[in-house]
């Protein structure tokens, strides 16, 4: 079998591309908006520990907020994601899709929320006690002294985060959603080629991730420009 | 105008301040002095809260900072504070830095408050530097834009807590002398210090404090040329 037929084989033939094209929306959806319900929850989870941290309310919110972190942090993504589909949605007739999003969603907050959480720490406490000095509360002095100079630490790390959370998307597979490493394993089950498959959609991860990080590279410089 | 009225502190099991009092009065120019890890820095940093006691209670102009219906962040606009490490904030230009609080708070509009601080910054010969960067001005011009961040809020009162110690030597004069004009026209002032032939012409009353209390209280001429207490007159010894 040549390169040709093999390749014809793995994406032409029978439309089998359209394999690919569906995980790859299936893939990019779930990033997406997983990445989005990471950065909403990782930024509410971080703000009630930091606030507590200042003021000692909150106890019990913050009490939740660091069990959701340690217990996210200490399973495994695939566990979590078999948990929350066939746990806690049982017997619930739920997209497939919409439990992958939430499950990396619920996974990225814990890890954004510490990302934040260091970011904000990284700053001088002499910084806070200077805004509440000049009569600014905590959450004026959050927005304009801190989290500007805190960004600049959080932003390569976030980035980090939403690389892996992209590549984890991979293990979706476990609980049956067609997303790109899915897809692959699919027609390599037709053609019994395992090559093609694999290597076309690793190249496309790598196009994605290289793009992300290129951007994160660019939000970075816009930022260092401004500060 | 201030009175702190029994005030303790411990972080941890450590007792920094023991039942502490004091009262301060408009126009006066109170310095607080003793040796290290005496308690000193955190009775400065308990009178506005940024340090809260464990028990007793500061009150500022009557009311009382603990209780839950005083604005914290409104007697804080009052009380203007100053510290060892600047904090100037790093990412703003000296304007901004300035303009920053009474802006946000909407005490003043954009353009009243960059009038403000430019004829304050020109007071203290820095005008030129209104658009630097924290990082690129000197230890002495950081804490002297400190100073007038400050005081561009019109505050009642304000805490300086070891201005000083962060500096060079020869930086020292600069801003101590801007501290004594803003005391001549009249600031009420409370300053933890180490600069103590600074504090002999400056304070109108001084308190000497070890181990989380208040050794001796006088006034600088009675202190420093007739100390009573016998671990004040070794301190003066040692710092002399």
């Amino acid at each position: 079998m040549g390169i040709w037929e093999s390749f014809y084989n793995t994406v032409i033939y029978d439309n089998r591309y359209m394999y690919i094209l569906e995980g790859l929306l299936n893939t990019i959806i779930i990033a997406f908006f997983a990445v989005i319900l990471g950065i909403v929850i990782g930024v509410l989870v971080a703000i009630v520990r930091n606030y507590h941290d200042n003021s000692g309310k909150l106890k019990l919110l913050n009490m939740l907020g660091k069990i959701y972190v340690n217990v996210i942090r200490g399973t495994p993504v695939v566990l979590q994601l078999m948990i929350i589909y066939y746990v806690i949605f049982k017997s619930v007739d739920i997209s497939i899709v919409l439990v992958g999003v939430l499950a990396f969603g619920i996974n990225s907050g814990a890890y954004v929320a510490e990302i934040i959480r260091a970011g904000i720490e990284s700053i001088d406490k002499g910084q806070m006690e200077a805004g509440y000095s000049l009569g600014l509360s905590y959450s004026k002095t959050m927005r304009y002294i801190i989290l500007p100079q805190a960004i600049k630490n959080i932003l390569p790390a976030l980035g980090n985060e939403f690389i892996t959370l992209l590549k984890e998307t991979s293990v979706g597979a476990y609980i049956g959603i067609i997303e790109l490493t899915k897809a692959s394993d699919i027609i390599a089950s037709r053609t019994y080629d395992y090559f093609f498959p694999l290597i076309i959609v690793a190249l496309i991860y790598l196009i994605m991730t290289l793009g992300l990080s290129k951007l994160v590279g660019l939000m970075e410089r816009k930022l260092g420009k401004e500060c | 105008m201030l009175e702190a009225k029994n005030i303790s502190k411990s972080f941890g099991k450590n007792l920094v301040l023991k039942n502490i009092s004091l009262t301060v009065e408009e126009g006066e120019r109170l310095v607080i002095i003793g040796p290290s890890g005496c308690g000193k820095s955190t009775l400065l940093r308990c009178l506005n809260y940024i340090e809260k006691p464990n028990k007793g209670k500061v009150l500022f102009e009557g009311r009382d900072l603990s209780d839950s219906r005083v604005d914290i962040n409104k007697i804080r606009m009052k009380m203007g504070m100053v510290f060892q490490q600047f904090n100037l904030f790093p990412h703003l230009t000296v304007l901004e830095n300035m303009i920053l609080a009474p802006t946000k708070l909407k005490i003043m509009r954009d353009e009243e408050a960059k009038k403000k601080a430019i004829s304050l910054l020109e007071s203290i010969d820095l005008k030129d530097k209104k658009d630097f960067y924290p990082s690129q001005l000197s230890g002495g011009q950081k804490q002297r834009v400190a100073i007038v961040r400050a005081m561009l809020m019109d505050p009642k009162m304000m805490l300086f807590d070891e201005p000083t110690s962060a500096l060079d030597p020869e930086m020292i004069g600069e801003v101590t002398s801007l501290m004594q004009k803003l005391g001549d026209d009249g600031m009420t002032m409370v300053v933890v210090s180490h600069e103590m032939n600074f504090v002999k012409n400056f304070a109108t009353r001084v308190i000497f404090m070890e181990n989380g209390t208040i050794i001796e209280e006088g006034s600088a001429d009675q202190i420093f040329n007739h100390p009573k207490n016998d671990r004040l007159k070794e301190f003066l010894s040692k710092v002399a």
